[in-house]
């Protein structure tokens, strides 16, 4: 079972980043769960979203985890959430933050001796998609770093999942998923 | 005529979108809703569905869920195919028509997504809207994920609709925990669907003229005891082929089998846990670990809750030692109800076993794999002793002191 731990704000696209992502991998004959702690968040809030992978049917409806991976697209969530929250020793953490890794780890200490990779995931939808929605270059980021998907195929997936959206969308959207895999570190 | 849809063999679906499909599938006539969370997303993936052509049937956009059923009842009433959905206090709203509805023997389909009943609000899954449906008239049927919401709500088409049941049927999904996640589903092409739920045949439909029918007449002590009893008295008789024959053709088509009563490693269980909902398949997973620690346990479930499955329920717990009834809403100053239910069923049973109730999960609280083991831990006790060696009724999952009772 492999169980990735997305932090986000409300409007940030993170359930429907883990949708997208378990509709990727539901591809391939895996079993998946995406789900996210909604409340009654408002647009902006801090909140989680949670994505599971099995070969088997996956029975477990807990909302509890210990993730494989932690995926934090906003920030400011690296300091203000508790991203470290039943981690494992091996859980990898993919950070969205304009430092470099050895700044980033210095700004905020319980990082230190993880697992961490960052990349810029708000400038690179900036620049590419212009507006600040950081869920698809995550994705491009976690292939990089899982190996879970080679880049192309990963791409190609995801334009069907795009598909009712205008092709500059799409388009913008697979550059913004290139650049993050080529740039995580 | 409407758009076919093409749909891949599997989906990726969350509850609330399942049940939609399936509406949409069975051809309703008239939808009559006013969306709450967390089953919006039906009504709404409803009416893109009609907005892009996929539909032919009417959406009627109502003031309230009171307005909602009534619509449906109305439009149920003259003849057509009629589905809604609900939630929580909308729910609670539309208790008074509930009972109309199945008292006037209307054969809706309400999906309702389970949410906890305010005060305090709160939009998270729990069992206090399905427990409040339990004596509206109504046959009521639960999912434990998102496949079942889709499979169940197709069904439940061809059960109320039969000519001898004509019952309103409720299909029901765990708020958030299915209607909000994302899992596989496999649906049936639109084609298949419809053929298995078939083309609607009204009976004594209002909009029939040439065969004028009242409908909710007012009867006093002279005939509403005899409505009432002839109602309740297909609901303990006629319901339970009808359902067993309907999963039996879906299971032929689909190879997905269902079951009045779930079992889950009962042939050689002594402890099991009776459950509602996802917590079911947590509990299923759960049992297969305790096997490895040496704990034959079992899951039991009902996946028709009214009328309730009084047979079902003593034959499946016929062999066990300690049973767990764990009951997803606030009783109120009771025992839980699937305790009350179950220790009915097996009372005139050969088999006694110990049987205790544990409430959870109010409100969205989670339900995880370690409260599961705990309570397996203490059936296993139980089973033992051959008594109980905890409180009758335990909280499970509640912050602060233990609390129990009795």
């Amino acid at each position: 079972m492999l169980e990735i731990r997305w932090h986000s704000r409300a409007g940030q696209g993170a359930v429907t980043g883990a949708k997208g992502l378990a509709d990727v991998v539901s591809k391939t004959g895996k079993f998946v769960q995406a789900f996210a702690f909604y409340g009654s968040a408002k647009r902006g809030a801090a909140m989680t979203a949670y994505n599971r992978v099995d070969d088997e049917e996956i029975l477990n409806h807990e909302k509890f985890m210990h993730p494989d991976y932690v995926l934090v697209i906003d920030p400011g969530l690296t300091y203000t959430a508790d991203i470290t929250a039943h981690e494992k020793d091996t859980t990898k953490y993919i950070i969205t933050t304009h430092l470099t890794k050895e700044e980033l780890i210095e700004a905020q200490p319980k990082l230190k001796g993880k697992d961490v990779h960052v990349v810029d995931c708000m400038q690179i939808s900036l620049d590419t998609i212009g507006r600040a929605i950081p869920n698809t270059p995550m994705l491009g980021a976690l292939m990089k770093v899982s190996g879970m998907f080679e880049l192309d195929y990963f791409q190609n997936a995801m334009k069907s999942v795009l598909a009712k959206f205008p092709q500059k969308v799409i388009d913008a959207n697979m550059a913004a998923i290139e650049r993050a895999y080529n740039s995580v570190k | 005529m409407a758009e076919k849809m093409e749909l891949n063999e599997m989906e990726v679906w969350d509850g609330n979108m399942a049940a939609s499909q399936a509406l949409r599938q069975a051809q309703v006539d008239v939808v009559a809703a006013y969306p709450i969370t967390p089953s919006t997303p039906i009504v709404q993936n409803y009416g893109s569905f009609l907005a892009n052509g996929y539909i032919d049937g009417e959406f009627v956009m109502v003031e309230s869920e009171h307005a909602a059923m009534s619509g449906c009842v109305g439009a149920a009433a003259a003849g057509g195919r009629v589905a809604t959905a609900t939630s929580s206090q909308g729910f609670a709203l539309m208790a008074e028509v509930l009972y109309q509805a199945s008292g006037m023997r209307l054969p809706i389909v309400l999906t309702v997504v389970n949410r906890a009943l305010a005060a305090p609000l709160n939009v998270n899954g729990d069992h206090s809207d399905m427990y409040l449906g339990r004596d509206s008239g109504w046959i009521q049927l639960d999912a434990f994920n998102s496949q079942q919401a889709y499979d169940l709500t197709l069904m439940a088409f061809r059960i109320g609709e039969d000519h001898n049941v004509r019952l309103p049927v409720m299909v029901h999904q765990d708020g958030f925990i299915t209607s909000h996640t994302a899992e596989n589903v496999r649906p049936l092409s639109d084609d298949e669907a419809y053929e298995f739920v078939g083309d609607y045949k009204p009976m004594n439909a209002m909009l029939d003229l040439a065969k004028p029918v009242t409908y909710g007449v007012q009867t006093e002590e002279d005939w509403h005891f005899e409505h009432k009893a002839r109602q309740h008295a297909d609901l303990m008789t006629k319901v339970f082929g009808k359902v067993e024959e309907v999963f039996d053709a879906f299971a032929e088509k689909t190879g997905r089998k269902y079951n009045i009563v779930e079992e889950y490693l009962m042939d050689d269980a002594e402890v099991a846990i009776v459950a509602l909902g996802t917590t079911v398949e947590t509990a299923e997973m759960v049992a297969k670990m305790m096997r490895e620690e040496g704990i034959k346990a079992g899951v039991v479930a009902p996946r028709l809750f009214r009328p309730w499955p009084y047979e079902q329920i003593k034959k499946a717990l016929s062999k066990v030692k300690a049973v767990a009834c764990l009951d997803r809403s606030s009783p109120n100053g009771a025992l839980g109800a699937l305790y009350n239910e179950v220790t009915a069923s097996l009372y005139q049973s050969d088999n006694h076993p110990v049987i205790t109730n544990y409430i959870y999960g109010l409100g969205g609280r989670d339900f995880t794999i370690d409260h599961a083991k705990e309570i397996f831990k203490e059936l296993d006790a139980n089973a033992k002793e051959g008594r109980p060696t905890t409180p009758l009724q335990q909280f499970v999952g509640l912050r602060g002191p233990k609390l129990s009772f009795y």
